[in-house]
């Protein structure tokens, strides 16, 4: 598919030694080159820009030339092998003149944020929820009518309050900077949350299911770590998580991608700000320790530990954005764990 | 520019003993492989038969196995150039079979299946590590650059036959005796079945045999076939 792109384009267009050697008269109107960012072969060219036209621009234009290339689609780069640019900004700013090249990237087939968080989402959900019936094709058959410690029932309702959330934050409350991603993803992200969810699942709601060794006051400070912690830090595991992303969000202003140092707010949940970049995902972290000790069960452990890793991965990126970012960022914040990490 | 300099020149001389490393590396895994094949020859012509073999073999057989683990830290920390996640498949597939399955199942350890992965990783290890120690050495003849490049064509499936098999012959007493197994219920709220590993096991050949003998047929077309391989296309 490409490469038909590639040929119908070098047959039509000049090549590039014309494109370089010719000489354009020194007016505003730009013209740029698209060569592919793989093979440094040139592409199309992409003409009526000025110095203050943007990436975004060229995109539009050559989304006009390349109908099955939509924008987010597109990646352009100043090397083949350089850094992404970003949308907003402008020739003028890279130091682009007329005839100057640009490589391209093809990012494959996106999909909206939006689709792919519902869709890794929702699985849990609804597979937590089939093991939970106990169905006989999966326990054998008189499992259904075996009863269930109560322990079985909090850490179901626990789960289902989890992606709920999870679920409504997606539609409710997220502004997504980036509006998309590789449909790669979909599978990914889903194979990870649909195959934990089954793994966790399958042995919390098995009719062998141990429950924990201090019995109900485990299950309880478990469960108060899940909903409620400390009064006195605010640290509401769930809750707490709701309002950071609230937090969060009105940190970008309606209809932006403008960025600020994220604060505490008044918000007395927010406090963990001051000491972590990521107090969403310490949230979380918490969220998932205290279903572990509510269940005893190591598969949830399990999971708690890879997303753990997981999470310290991106609060380690987006630590170290907002320190080349801000000059200013507050020098005792750590990324996901208070004073460690 | 001073202390560009100095970087360049600390830099070569790491990588001046990163080679040194490696030369000793490979020499010893060579003469490691070598003492496997020679073992194992010496019993053959002994008793006429493959009984045995494995217990000669074994501590060996384990030893320099296992000490392939530092390949994977090779690739990864840069001293070798080649993909970490590659040799760490091929790797980690070696050490299960000889720990996960040989060693654990004492049932197999006389099987011709065993005979048979023994002899084919024993001929590759000692052509590979002998083209590392002659290539990092600039001393490389062409012969072993060729066998290194040819042979893996009926090394690598021959071998993976006798892995498979030797799993597949594991099988039956994994589950009489329920080897590495844990079953509910227990306080930990997890159970696994090694038996049911196996199999999973087995299955994964599918997807990563293929990629792996095609990364060598590419890597063959690239080192030794220039005219062969567009002979072939």
């Amino acid at each position: 598919m490409h490469s038909i792109v590639l040929t119908y384009c070098t047959q039509t267009l000049p090549t590039a030694k014309q494109v370089l050697t010719a000489e354009y008269p020194l007016s505003s109107i730009m013209e740029i080159s698209i060569l592919s960012a793989s093979s440094s072969k040139p592409i199309c060219k992409v003409a009526n820009l000025k110095t203050s036209s943007t990436i975004a621009d060229v995109k539009t234009q050559f989304h006009s030339q390349k109908k099955s290339s939509y924008p987010t689609r597109q990646s352009y780069r100043l090397e083949p092998k350089g850094k992404s640019l970003k949308d907003d900004q402008t020739l003028g700013s890279l130091g682009l003149r007329n005839g100057s090249k640009l490589y391209y990237k093809d990012l494959g087939p996106q999909v909206g944020w939006t689709t792919v968080f519902l869709t890794e989402y929702f699985g849990p959900l609804v597979i937590y929820l089939i093991f939970y019936a106990r169905p006989g094709f999966i326990y054998g058959e008189d499992a259904a009518s075996q009863p269930r410690e109560l322990v079985v029932h909090v850490a179901a309702a626990c789960w289902t309050f989890h992606y709920a959330k999870r679920l409504l934050e997606t539609i409710f409350v997220h502004r997504f900077s980036h509006a998309t991603m590789p449909i790669l993803n979909i599978f990914k992200n889903s194979g990870y949350y649909w195959g934990f969810a089954a793994f966790v699942s399958y042995f919390i709601n098995h009719p062998l299911y141990t429950p924990p060794y201090y019995g109900n006051v485990q299950m309880y400070s478990g469960l108060a770590g899940f909903v409620v912690n400390l009064l006195f830090c605010h640290q509401f595991a769930e809750y707490g998580n709701w309002r950071i992303h609230i937090a969060l969000r009105d940190l970008r202003p309606p209809g932006t991608k403008e960025r600020r140092i994220p604060k505490a707010t008044g918000d007395p949940m927010t406090f963990l700000f001051n000491l972590v970049t990521c107090p969403n995902y310490t949230y979380e972290a918490i969220a998932w320790v205290s279903f572990t000790v509510m269940t005893q069960c190591v598969p949830a452990l399990m999971f708690g530990v890879a997303g753990f890793v997981q999470m310290a991965i991106w609060a380690k990126g987006k630590h170290r954005n907002y320190l080349k970012e801000f000059k200013d960022y507050p020098r005792g914040r750590k990324c996901i764990v208070p004073f460690l990490i | 520019m001073g202390s560009e300099a100095e970087e360049k020149a600390k830099k070569s001389e790491t990588s001046g003993i990163a080679t040194a490393y490696l030369v000793l590396y490979n020499v010893v895994l060579c003469a490691g492989w070598l003492s496997i094949g020679a073992i194992s020859v010496r019993h053959y012509v002994q008793t006429k038969s493959i009984e045995g073999l494995y217990d000669n073999i074994e501590l060996p057989l384990k030893v320099f196995q296992t000490a392939a683990v530092l390949e994977i830290f090779h690739c990864a920390v840069g001293i070798v150039r080649s993909s970490a996640f590659l040799t760490g498949m091929q790797v980690f597939s070696r050490v299960f079979i000889v720990w996960g399955v040989t060693h654990s199942v004492l049932e197999v350890q006389d099987e011709p299946s065993v005979a048979l992965y023994v002899i084919c990783w024993t001929i590759t290890e000692i052509i590979r590590y002998a083209f590392y120690t002659f290539g990092l050495l600039n001393q490389l003849p062409y012969i072993l650059t060729w066998l290194r490049y040819t042979l893996f064509i009926v090394l690598y499936p021959c071998g993976v036959i006798g892995e498979l098999w030797t799993t597949y012959n594991a099988l039956p007493h994994v589950q009489r005796t329920g080897l590495y197994s844990v079953s509910l219920p227990n306080d930990y709220n997890i159970s696994f079945d090694f038996y049911k590993i196996l199999i999973i096991w087995m299955f994964l050949y599918i997807p990563f045999f293929p990629r792996l003998f095609s990364h060598m047929l590419h890597q063959r077309r690239k080192v030794i076939g220039g005219q062969g391989g567009k002979k072939t296309n």
